[in-house]
């Protein structure tokens, strides 16, 4: 294929190239003038950890320029010769089948190349275990769209328009006519409560919550409601096949993990791996939707396959709402406590939505009983079947979720209690994960109450509700607690040094617009002890080296800590080959005694025995050294690892209007080592504003006469907009985190959002002295 | 431009095409569309100039934002033929021989962007904002972009970045 | 998107013209409204005439003292232009709260008159709606209610005007300019928009092939005690569920006369002569606004999801006319309400 539709690679920050000239030329410079280089990376270095000026500092986004100039290229806007357009067309009712398609109208409009049903669709795979995709849920059948007559919610796709142009499509598309046979719907969380899939105990309960509840002298109940939410990337989902010929395709797709798509793709189409490619340069969001492959990709290939043609499949905002969703829920949490603050049981249960056909679920209610110091605790997770598209991941999932309902009742218990809600929570405070018993591998969650607390003044709280004001407005201060996983997953990355000083590191990992292209090429240009921008970074890229999904913040740890393992291999090799050189000052050097620096192989004992990894490759007629290696976490089952964050917000609430601003948030997070302040601050920023968005804004209407989304759009389902969002101070508190894996990093893209809507919550509370257990808190429900 | 055929046609057959002259980043651009050809499917589909981007095809996000004689505007409830003879400038269009605009620049300074898929409507709506000289306070500021959604909500460092250039103006 | 024709009007009477020869025919101007509608096929125009290019983008004054605005001016002109922001700022301020900068600049002074209702309902073509399909039934009577309305509804339809615009026109008591085959007509503003009754699909009294020239301004804009107040559920590029725009003319402590308009809760930008006689005269205090708000609520109606409107409404009519009494008018850009 052409080389300008090939991954777009990265050179490091502009703006960093002229401080670091130097730091070039380092690497042709002789061994005496090395010194000081060498000098300087000893003392960054201490012992076996690379300390260098890249990890950790706040680097511009390496693909800043792409993306500020309109360079960056999403998944619908890859082109080939002749590439067809698609308009996809949704079923209107919710359950049932389809009686007749008519397209003999579309058919006719000049420039319609086809229209694809379930009736004339290209062969597709007939069982289910060829539709699971790495992260399908393990129970179900998962959807096959246009397999078969069935409606199965409303909006799944049941016709694609093909034409030459994406006007003609849409126009066409509104001329094929669908008669359907409707069956009952039913798509109501609350009317499904007695026909529920209880699930296996999600963790192993402790004591005797029962009595321990019904014996505790102070006790709070309470049932929380969170609403359907839709991630709403601001990208649409998209899928351009390029039909290469020779039955190749490469799909150009909206994913989160191409690798997962390219697996799918081969098992649905029965095609050989090598004659699929499936790319991601760029990614504009995803959050979650696209770990699992999107119906757009099988509609695309399907047409592809049909027509033997490129074909583009781009979803409208409206269709976005036929794909995952946050589950709606409802959880109930008991909490007992002693008159001091004691913890004495948790108890929570939770029920949340999945489709009819597959068993979609996370675990909200174990975060419950790892976080805090209480002997005795159980947990119930009830699933709701309806007639919609399976739920799935979104940011943070069943964190996100259940430690709001927590946090919300940790708020309540507190004031029951009359005990400030931080005190509350020292005073449960637990130095171990309380579900297995066993130590953090760090946890300095503690340090982020303190800090946190005193970049917000909290001391300055009035405890009672209503109690501080700003002229007609109420003010509240509340907060919560914020707890992720430290995940980490075999991951493969390639590193390709050259001589001239250029390395090219790989992964078939993506970019999300979580900074993974920066944070990799802080990584290998430390680690190769190069410039930024002599580091190229590939991924987005199914024929890269493997690389799980991009989720669960387990990228950032897993990539890093992948690119410490290839450069090692490239650093024995450079060892090797510096060793051949005639009175080589590394004759008699171990790997683990050097380090690569400045461009040169430093010995860590002794800076002046170097030589230039120039010199070493051209000595041995090397112009090119290739390492791949997959880096295996080894498993730790004798510490739980987690990061940790606590959040504290003001909010002002008009008191008559109730109009609710949120006009301080200070999230203090814990995350192990933060590999670039700048995007790390961005992601957790972000994650705010996405708490604020959940407390106050977001939720997905459905008319239930109809099992249909209603305010499927970004205009009526609300995210925040910037004037929502005012003053968000984020810390990172200092957490050396020696035992999860070699650099210390333990992930931040859900760790952010998680306790938000709770701290927001608790704040209306704290302001108006009215406690809303439905999310969103839209102004109506303070009446 | 041409007048566009007046034959009356089926709904059904193709629609005839308009010739318009767009100014598109200083280049005098020709162009054979269809009326109900909008000014950014004309730019992403009928042009391949993608920088201007798609989030909701209906005016509620603001990615399709781009200057027209100078004005912010939503080129996706724009039709192309409408606006023969206007001076489109997009994101491709803002650089000047391989320099960024200063408020590119100040976008990548103060990481004013995530996934980068508002980005482009965000900074051609950040200077149609300075050029309208209304917004001197962050607040204002703050109102006066909120016609551009950020899902990765970039917010606060957008309006850093639209104050650094405030700044240096 | 059905496929349509283009064809472009060269002045007001070939606009009317070719109007007038297609009645399968529509206007565009900023088209911000139209389009929209055209791409979820509610709107399906065979031919659309564009009228951009018209000679309609004054801001003048006219004799008496008023302004007449040409009905092409965008949203954003309007509200910057030095006459509006002086003379009318209330006008100027209800324009600014209302979508958003980029739709500001292309939305048209007309245009803006004629926006369709945001109703779920209306907008999605799977479900019955008296209002696009008149007959077809009323989906949001038992739906998903929320944004509708509480005042004037029919049994046929509860749809909301969702112009922010509007509410202060209506205060102001502008005169609609509109030419058709017959000639030209004015038609005041309170006449302009209607209720849906038995005809939810008719939301103005503009005839279908008359075209809005301009809107004109009388000579009072109740420059220094006014407000728009908008409540909506996000702090900005939110239709409003209640505002309310509030012109006062006062004697001291005094309210000489009174005008006031609610948007978001009813088909039309909503008056009450009644309740705003009830003001004149009278020295303004919180108990004769609370007065007002219950007079003009006398009749509001909830539904299922929306009757909070009504409690919403009472309270941001009087915290308007406070703010209108006070010469504190709400900021569009400090979301802090005055």
């Amino acid at each position: 294929m052409p080389r300008d539709r090939s991954t777009p690679s990265h050179r490091g920050d502009i703006s960093r190239r002229t401080v670091l000239q130097g730091a070039v030329a380092v690497g042709v410079l002789t061994h005496g003038q090395a010194v000081s280089s060498a000098t300087v990376a000893a003392e960054q270095g201490e012992a076996s950890k690379p300390m260098a000026p890249y990890i950790g500092s706040a680097t511009s986004r390496v693909d800043g320029r792409d993306k500020v100039t309109g360079g960056a290229k999403y998944a619908g806007e890859f082109n080939a010769p002749g590439l067809v357009h698609a308009s996809v067309i949704g079923s209107a009712i919710a359950k049932g089948r389809i009686a007749r398609i008519d397209v003999s109208e579309a058919i006719s409009v000049g420039g319609v190349v086809a229209v694809l049903t379930h009736e004339n669709r290209p062969p597709m795979a007939d069982d289910d275990k060829a539709y699971k995709d790495a992260v399908a849920p393990d129970q179900g059948s998962p959807f096959r769209p246009l397999y078969d007559d069935r409606i199965r919610f409303s909006g799944q796709p049941i016709a694609l328009v093909l034409a030459e142009n994406s006007e003609t499509a849409r126009f066409a598309a509104s001329l094929v006519h669908v008669e359907y046979e409707p069956e009952k719907h039913v798509t109501d969380l609350y009317s499904k409560l007695n026909d529920v899939v209880s699930l296996k105990a999600p963790a192993k309960p402790r004591g005797d919550t029962a009595s321990a509840l019904a014996s505790s002298p102070v006790r709070h109940h309470g049932e929380y409601y969170v609403p359907i939410e839709h991630h709403n990337p601001m990208e649409p989902y998209a899928s351009t096949v390029i039909w290469e010929g020779g039955g190749k395709i490469t799909i150009y797709d909206k994913t989160q993990g191409v690798q997962n798509v390219h697996g799918y793709v081969c098992n649905v189409f029965n095609l050989k791996p090598e004659d699929v490619r499936v790319m991601s340069p760029f990614v504009g969001g995803a959050f979650g939707s696209g770990l699992r492959p999107q119906y757009q990709v099988v509609l695309a290939v399907l047409a592809a396959r049909a027509l033997e043609r490129s074909v583009r499949v781009v979803l409208t905002r409206q269709q976005m709402y036929s794909l995952g969703y946050r589950p709606a829920m409802i959880q109930r949490i008991d909490l007992g406590a002693e008159t001091d603050g004691t913890l004495n049981a948790i108890s929570h249960d939770a029920t949340t939505v999945t489709s009819q056909y597959e068993n979609f679920h996370r675990n909200e209610t174990t975060w419950s009983g790892l976080l805090y110091k209480s002997a005795n605790a159980k947990y119930a997770h009830n699933l709701v079947r309806l007639d919609l598209s399976t739920s799935c991941d979104m940011r943070a999932p069943s964190a996100t979720t259940g430690v709001y309902a927590l946090e919300a009742a940790m708020d309540e218990l507190a004031v029951a209690l009359k005990l400030d809600p931080l005190e509350f929570r020292l005073k449960c405070y637990s130095e171990r994960d309380q579900s297995s018993g066993l130590p953090f591998s760090s946890k300095n969650l503690r340090e982020c109450y303190r800090q946190g607390a005193e970049a917000f003044g909290w001391d300055k709280r009035s405890p009672e509700p209503r109690a501080m004001r700003d002229g007609r407005e109420l003010v509240g201060w509340g907060m919560a607690t914020g707890i992720w996983e430290a995940l980490q997953v075999p991951i493969a990355v390639r590193i390709a040094l050259t001589a001239n000083g250029h390395a090219e590191v790989s992964c078939a990992t993506s970019d999300i617009g979580t900074g993974t292209y920066t944070i990799m090429a802080q990584v290998a240009a430390d680690m190769l002890g190069l410039p930024l921008d002599g580091v190229d970074i590939r991924l987005g890229d199914s024929t890269l080296p493997q690389s799980p999904v991009e989720g669960g913040s387990w990228i950032a740890a897993s990539v890093s800590n992948g690119i410490v393992t290839t450069s090692r291999a490239v650093l024995k090799e450079l060892l090797r080959l510096a060793k051949e050189m005639p009175n080589s000052p590394l004759a008699t050097a171990a790997p683990e005694e050097v380090v690569l620096s400045g461009g040169m192989i430093v010995s860590r004992r002794d800076a002046a025995r170097a030589v230039s990894i120039a010199d070493a490759m051209q000595h041995d007629g090397v112009d090119r050294i290739v390492r791949e290696e997959t880096t295996r976490f080894a498993r730790d089952s004798s510490h739980a690892h987690n990061t940790h964050s606590a959040i504290f917000a003001e909010v002002k609430v008009d008191e008559q209007l109730n109009v609710v601003r949120v006009t301080r948030v200070v999230s203090a997070v814990a995350a192990g080592r933060i590999l670039n302040a700048k995007t790390a601050h961005s992601q957790v920023m972000g994650s705010v504003v996405w708490g604020i968005g959940m407390a106050l804004h977001e939720e997905t209407l459905i008319d239930h006469a109809f099992g249909r989304i209603m305010n499927a759009n970004i205009a009526e389902y609300h995210v925040p907009v910037n004037a929502d969002v005012q003053d968000i101070k984020v810390i990172f508190v200092d957490e050396k985190d020696e035992i999860v894996n070699p650099l210390g990093v333990k992930g931040l893209g859900e760790i952010g959002i998680v306790g938000v809507a709770a701290a927001i919550a608790n704040a209306i509370y704290h302001a108006t002295g009215k406690r809303v257990r439905a999310l969103p808190i839209t102004l109506d429900k303070l009446y | 431009m041409a007048q566009p055929n007046a034959a009356a046609q089926s709904s059904i057959g193709s629609p005839s095409k308009i010739s318009v002259e767009l100014i598109i980043n200083g280049v005098e651009t020709k162009l054979d569309v269809a009326p109900w050809t909008t000014l950014l499917d004309a730019l992403r589909e009928h042009l391949d100039l993608t920088g201007t981007k798609k989030g909701c095809d209906h005016g509620q996000c603001g990615a399709c934002t781009v200057l027209v004689d100078g004005r912010r505007i939503n080129s996706c409830l724009t039709l192309a033929v409408m606006k023969d003879g206007a001076r489109v400038t997009m994101i491709e269009g803002l650089a000047t021989d391989g320099v960024l605009h200063p408020m590119q620049q100040a976008f990548i300074d103060h990481d004013a962007f995530q996934c980068g898929y508002c980005t482009p409507g965000q900074i051609c709506s950040a200077v149609g904002l300075i050029a309208e000289g209304k917004a001197k306070t962050a607040e204002e500021i703050r109102e006066m972009m909120s016609g551009n959604i950020c899902r990765c909500a970039a917010y606060p460092n957008i309006v850093s970045a639209i104050q650094q250039v405030m700044g240096a103006s | 998107m059905i496929n349509f024709e283009y064809a472009r009007a060269n002045d007001v009477a070939d606009a009317v013209r070719q109007i007038a020869a297609d009645p399968t025919s529509k206007f565009i101007a900023g088209g911000t409204n139209l389009l929209d509608l055209m791409k979820e096929d509610v709107e399906r125009p065979a031919r659309l005439i564009d009228i951009t290019r018209l000679p309609l983008s004054d801001v003048e004054e006219t004799p008496d003292g008023g302004v007449r605005i040409g009905a092409l001016v965008p949203n954003s002109d309007l509200a910057w232009h030095p006459l509006i922001a002086q003379r009318y700022p209330m006008l100027a301020s209800a324009i600014l709260a209302g979508a958003s900068a980029q739709l500001r600049n292309m939305a048209s002074t007309g245009g803006n008159l004629m926006q369709r209702t945001r109703c779920f309902y209306f907008y999605d073509t799977v479900t019955p709606c008296n209002k696009r399909q008149p007959g077809s039934g009323c989906s949001a009577i038992a739906g998903i209610n929320r944004i509708n309305a509480i005042l004037g509804t029919s049994d046929t339809c509860i749809a909301t005007h969702p112009s922010d615009m509007c509410v202060a026109l209506a205060v102001l008591e502008a005169k609609v300019h509109v030419a058709g085959p017959g000639g030209e007509r004015v038609i005041p503003f309170a006449d302009f928009h209607r209720l849906p009754g038995d005809a939810p699909q008719r939301d103005t009294n503009l005839d279908a092939n008359e075209l809005i020239t301009a809107v004109e301004l009388p000579a009072d804009g109740f420059a220094k005690n006014y407000t728009y107040l908008k409540i909506r559920d996000r702090l900005s590029y939110a239709f409003a569920l209640v505002s309310v725009a509030v012109g006062l003319e006062m004697d001291g402590n005094t309210i000489r006369r009174a005008r006031f308009a609610l948007g978001g809760v009813a088909h039309k930008p909503w008056r009450d002569e009644a309740a705003e006689a009830g003001l004149n005269g009278k020295v303004a205090n919180p108990e004769i606004f609370e007065r007002a708000a219950g007079l003009v609520l006398r009749d509001a109606k909830g539904f299922e999801h929306n009757a909070f409107k009504i409690e919403l409404a009472r309270r941001t009519i009087v915290r308007a006319l406070i703010q209108a009494a006070h010469g504190t008018p709400q900021s569009q850009n400090n979301k802090k309400i005055a």
